[in-house]
């Protein structure tokens, strides 16, 4: 049975259909969860996407982490359900303290929209359990502000259980330990500043976002099952 | 009146803002015979109010008054137009029951003052066109032009314009597709910003914008209505720069430029498409130019109905602002609609879930056999009349006959004159120059890599974009939220030749029309509509006049040589400063259709082991110069050579049609994952075979050698109706080429680590892509 | 009674600056040779409504500590006054 995955949408968030669509090529049933609803227990899984929630005012995803849903989602999440931010939606995930560190200008301060490669360093996370480690994919980054910071203790943290799920072969924007996607602790919350659903068809370069999202989608079925 | 300074328009040469004495109408700038036809058409004198109205309304930038006569001569109809100039958007019908819509504006001036925020509310505004119509916006474009880079202004400039374009539409979430950039000396006082945007809609969502049926609520959505702009359009649309000194004119202009809220804008699309896809508004307007008194004006002229506007109703974020000033605030992302009484509550409902303001302002009323009359009142009561006379709580303000702010603007038939050079300009034929040895230095210095801008612009939202930024043309699948389903995509290019048209307007325009042609054909798109942003310089010079002339004389020949119509367009006067005006600088933006689109182009990189052909005439058989190989207003001559003159070649638009749709045929027939003949393909323009060839090079990460070239002409020449492409396959081609009645021969092969043109180039690879990687970048402050 | 409140944010020491960073960098051209540690940060104003000064700088506190500033990354310095005198 597919996986039934709801897609937030926060007033600005402008990659939910892209969201819906990637999903949907990766065999799940996606439904868009408008930001004011505070019921996901018919989920199998929830997607923050990518765009500029609230317009990126104050900081991404600042205002946008005490949207009503957000509450639902910290629930969904802390019951051990599959939840992936993506671009702002992980901008918004650490400003809600889902993920720790926090997301700020690229070094180079200047919007970046490309290609990029990143390596799979962990399998430990929902959107990586299904990849072997030391894998690189090609998924395309598009955001201002996806440089990432914690303070030394954090980091040493998350290196020593394998939280860092994604790291840049080549930095794009000055990431600390060239982090690019990032697992709570129990793993089942992640986030990636690359857009997965910007790379599902050969017709638009690459494929490869089909394998990070099908391996969400695997535990999230996995996580339905349990 | 309050005492908040009013601006003046360009009147008499005097360009800055005035508090004088004089008679009221010349501080608005309207001339005496301006105030002479509003008073006949009122069959009385015109109050402040009124006079304010007429004031903005039939300023150029709003009335077209130089303009209209000659943007007649354009053809405007075809059979896949829905609807053509004089609303909104243009909107085509691309099959499968989608129609797409499109517009080009520019934003020159507010850029010029504020780059950053006047191209962003440039973009704003652009979208606004286009969802009005019911579109949703697909992908924008951004031609750019600016003065040479080794200039602190121009490089400050040219960051800010792009990080307006790019903060505005990644964050409104429309993806930018295309562009072009230019650098040229005459733009050095008045860089140009234009804007094209596309959209696409189900057709049963085409939306118009006519208001209609008296007793509809007229509808203000959107952000609350301040002093941003006031006077903007009329102020500096329709004055140049002058003097020297332009930080002066920043400081006495910059309370006019408007701050753009992209955040708003998005919400208002959402609000706007779900309403339209509701059925629930019956008539639907964007708020730009002049603001309110343009959109109640204008979509109750086009219905033959009036309107009642309550100004007092307008939410404001200044306090105290005057009926003319609410009346013609520019304030940024607005928009009006026309609203039934019975649809109404649903209306407030759509609005609230998207958190978008929507307030009654007034009502359409009954037409009349002349149409119907706009009429403004102060709900909140005295007014205060210059004279001291207080008027009452319901009095009108403003009565005024609709169509006569919308339709009614004098029509100009300014002088023209020939240039006074133009003899000298055209004898000045750098073809005629001695020969040159080695090009490699000057083709190095012809390189530029736009990359640094467009990696700044989200290019991948919406899973479209098969061929994004950096190649001839944007080629978009025709897909989204709403839309039928449809293998169909378009392609959308915007190009322009200020060095063609400053020699010859006319043949210069129907080349600029003939390389978009082309540039579609590299995508396997055929043409299908024109939209142009007119740029030139202050048509009070008999020779700007002579120049807009010409240049529509060009594009209407030229459109009708090829089957084309204009949809839309926009004109921007007065890019002047200390008293120069800019070459002229037609920008077309055309747009092309794909049938199926299921492989991605061949593109333009070169592959290893292919040989590289030129599709199209070698040389021109009817030009001036008997070696058929005109260099006159050539990147090469005009940046390498300092020569601006000489002669263009004759366009011969029979023979481009057949060039270019073979090519779009060739790429057509692989994209829709058929025959794959063309293993890259390019077209050749600024900057003739050598740069075609070195972007081709460096795309491919692979040398070339070419030989047998004809000297440097052959090399820089940048006649129409030639493409380079690179083959395994050359037999195949050339015999498709000669069934067509196309010219076609083998100049040489892709592979290796040099580019080598027999004679004229010799360049390891490496250093033409450190050269290419460096060629914008290395121009720019901090990098 | 009526309170002007004035929020400071700016990153925390350790926190990359590249704002900061490239205003330092611009300056020698300017004339200042001498200016150093330049940090950029955002200011926000608003007015509030409490009973005392001390109540006022606490709502205001909390305001600026949950939402101005993100402690991740961010400091605050709070500063209150009378706004109707």
């Amino acid at each position: 049975m597919a996986a039934h995955v709801g897609v937030v949408v926060f007033p600005g968030s402008n990659c939910e259909h892209d969201v819906a669509v990637a999903l949907e090529r990766a065999g799940a049933e996606a439904e868009l969860v408008w930001h004011t609803n505070q019921d996901l227990r018919a989920l199998d899984a929830v997607v923050l996407p990518g765009g500029f929630a609230h317009g990126d005012y104050l900081r991404p995803g600042a205002i946008a982490r005490f949207s009503p849903v957000m509450d639902a989602v910290e629930r969904f999440a802390e019951a051990g359900g599959p939840v992936l931010g993506i671009c702002n939606g992980f901008q918004v995930l650490t400003e809600a303290g889902l993920l720790p560190g926090a997301l700020v200008k690229n070094q180079g301060l200047r919007f970046v929209c490309s290609p990029a490669s990143v390596r799979v360093d962990s399998d430990r996370s929902v959107l990586t359990a299904a990849i072997e480690a030391g894998r690189t994919l090609n998924v395309p980054i598009n955001h201002f502000s996806g440089s990432y910071v914690c303070d030394g203790r954090t980091l040493g943290r998350i290196r020593e259980n394998g939280q860092i799920v994604l790291r840049y072969v080549e930095n794009p924007n000055g990431s600390l330990d060239d982090i690019a996607g990032l697992a709570n602790a129990a793993g089942n919350v992640v986030g990636l500043m690359p857009h997965p659903e910007r790379a599902i068809d050969e017709l638009l370069g690459s494929t490869d976002g089909l394998t990070l999202l099908g391996s969400f989608l695997q535990s999230a079925a996995g996580a339905r099952a349990a | 009146m309050t005492s908040s300074v009013l601006r003046t328009e360009q009147v008499d040469g005097v360009q800055r803002a005035e508090m004088g004495p004089g008679p009221f109408h010349r501080r608005l700038g309207l001339t005496d015979d301006e105030l002479d036809r509003i008073t006949l058409l009122l069959g009385r004198s015109p109050n402040e109010l009124e006079l304010s109205l007429y004031a903005v309304m039939w300023s150029e930038h709003c009335s077209y008054k130089s303009s209209r006569l000659h943007l007649r001569r354009l053809p405007t109809s075809g059979e896949r137009v829905l609807v053509g100039p004089g609303e909104n958007a243009g909107v085509i019908d691309a099959g499968d029951g989608i129609a797409v819509a499109v517009r080009i504006e520019s934003h020159n001036h507010p850029s010029a003052i504020e780059p950053h925020q006047g191209a962003a509310t440039g973009v704003g505004g652009i979208l606004r066109d286009v969802f009005t119509m019911g579109a949703r916006p697909l992908a924008v474009l951004d031609p750019l032009f600016f003065g040479p880079l080794g200039d602190a202004r121009q490089r400050w400039l040219f960051e800010g314009v792009v990080s307006g374009i790019s903060s505005y539409g990644n964050s409104v979430g429309v993806p930018t597709l295309g562009g072009e950039l230019t650098f040229d000396p005459c733009f050095a006082g008045n860089p140009l910003v234009n804007v094209l945007c596309v959209g696409a809609l189900p057709i049963e969502r085409l939306a118009l914008g006519r208001a209609s049926g008296p007793g509809n609520l007229v509808v203000l959505l959107g952000s609350t209505t301040g002093r941003d702009g006031i006077g903007g359009v009329s102020v500096l649309a329709s004055a140049g720069f002058s003097g020297a000194d332009t930080t002066d004119l920043d400081t006495a202009k910059r309370p006019s430029v408007q701050v753009g809220d992209p955040f708003e804008e998005k919400r208002l699309i959402e609000a706007c498409l779900e309403l339209l896809d509701a059925g629930l508004v019956v008539g639907i307007q964007d708020l730009g130019g002049a603001g309110l008194a343009c959109a109640t004006s204008e979509t109750a002229s086009r219905g033959g109905v009036g309107m009642e506007i309550d100004v007092a109703a307008v939410p404001r974020r200044e306090p105290d602002m005057t009926a003319w000033e609410v009346m013609t605030s520019e304030s940024q992302e607005r928009m009006l609609a026309i609203v039934t009484p019975k649809d109404w509550p649903e209306v407030e409902g759509v609005c609230r879930r998207w958190d978008v303001r929507a307030t009654v302002i007034g009502a359409v009323a009954e037409g009349g056999p002349d149409g119907g009359r706009l009429r403004i009142r102060d709900g909140n009561g005295p007014a205060g009349g210059r004279d001291g006379a207080t008027l009452g709580k319901d009095d009108v303000l403003a009565d005024v006959p609709a169509s006569s702010l919308a339709d009614a603007a004098p029509l100009y038939d300014r002088p023209m004159a020939i240039p006074s050079d133009l003899g000298a300009r055209r004898a000045d034929d750098p073809t005629l120059d001695e020969p040159r040895g080695d090009c490699t230095a000057e083709l190095l210095s012809l390189l530029c890599d736009p990359s640094w801008v467009w990696r700044q612009y989200d290019h991948q939202l919406f899973l479209n974009t098969v061929v994004g930024p950096g190649a001839d043309a944007a080629l978009l699948r025709l897909a989204g939220p709403g839309l039928p389903n449809s293998e169909r995509g378009i392609a959308v290019t915007t190009d322009s030749a200020p060095r063609w048209c400053a020699i010859d307007p006319r043949h210069g325009t129907a080349l600029v029309l003939a390389e978009a042609v082309s540039n579609l054909a590299c995508v396997g798109a055929s043409p299908v509509a024109v939209v142009n942003c007119l740029n030139f310089g202050n048509p009070e010079h008999p020779e700007v006049m002579w120049q807009l002339s010409e240049t529509i004389d060009g594009l209407a020949d030229a459109c009708r040589a090829l089957g084309l119509p204009v949809v839309g367009g926009n004109v921007s006067l007065y890019n002047e400063s200390g008293g120069v005006d800019i070459d002229p600088t037609p920008v077309l933006g055309v747009l092309g259709l794909v049938e199926r689109l299921r492989r991605r182009p061949p593109g333009t990189g070169l592959v290893d082991g292919t040989e590289i052909l030129l599709v199209g005439p070698r040389r021109h058989h009817r030009s001036a110069d008997p070696g058929g190989l005109p260099l006159a207003g050539t990147r090469w001559a005009v940046e390498c050579r300092a020569r601006r003159g000489g002669v263009l070649p004759e366009p011969e638009l029979d023979a481009h049609r057949r060039v270019a749709r073979l090519v779009a045929a060739l790429v057509g027939e692989q994209v829709a994952g058929g025959n794959a003949l063309l293993d890259s393909v390019h077209d050749v323009s600024g900057g003739g075979i050598a740069v075609a060839l070195a972007e081709m090079a460096v795309a491919g990460c692979v040398g070339a050698s070419l030989e047998g070239l004809d000297g440097h002409a052959e090399l820089f020449t940048e006649l129409p109706s030639r493409f380079l492409v690179a083959t395994r396959r050359a037999g195949d081609l050339l015999e498709r080429a000669t069934t067509a009645g196309v010219a076609a021969a083998v100049l040489g092969t892709a592979g290796g680590d040099r580019l080598v043109v027999d004679g004229l180039v010799d360049l390891a690879l490496e250093r033409l892509q450190d050269r290419w990687n460096r060629s914008l970048e290395g121009q720019l402050v901090d990098n | 009674m009526r309170f002007a409140a004035r929020v400071e944010v700016r990153l925390r020491p350790g926190i990359a600056d590249p704002e900061g960073a490239t205003i330092e960098r611009a300056l020698p051209a300017l004339g200042f040779d001498d200016v150093h540690g330049v940090r950029a940060g955002r200011a926000f104003r608003f007015e509030l409504d409490a009973g005392d000064v001390a109540e006022a700088r606490r709502r205001a506190e909390d305001l600026a500590h949950r939402l101005l500033a993100n402690p991740v990354i961010e400091d605050s310095t709070v500063d209150v006054d009378r706004a109707d005198v």
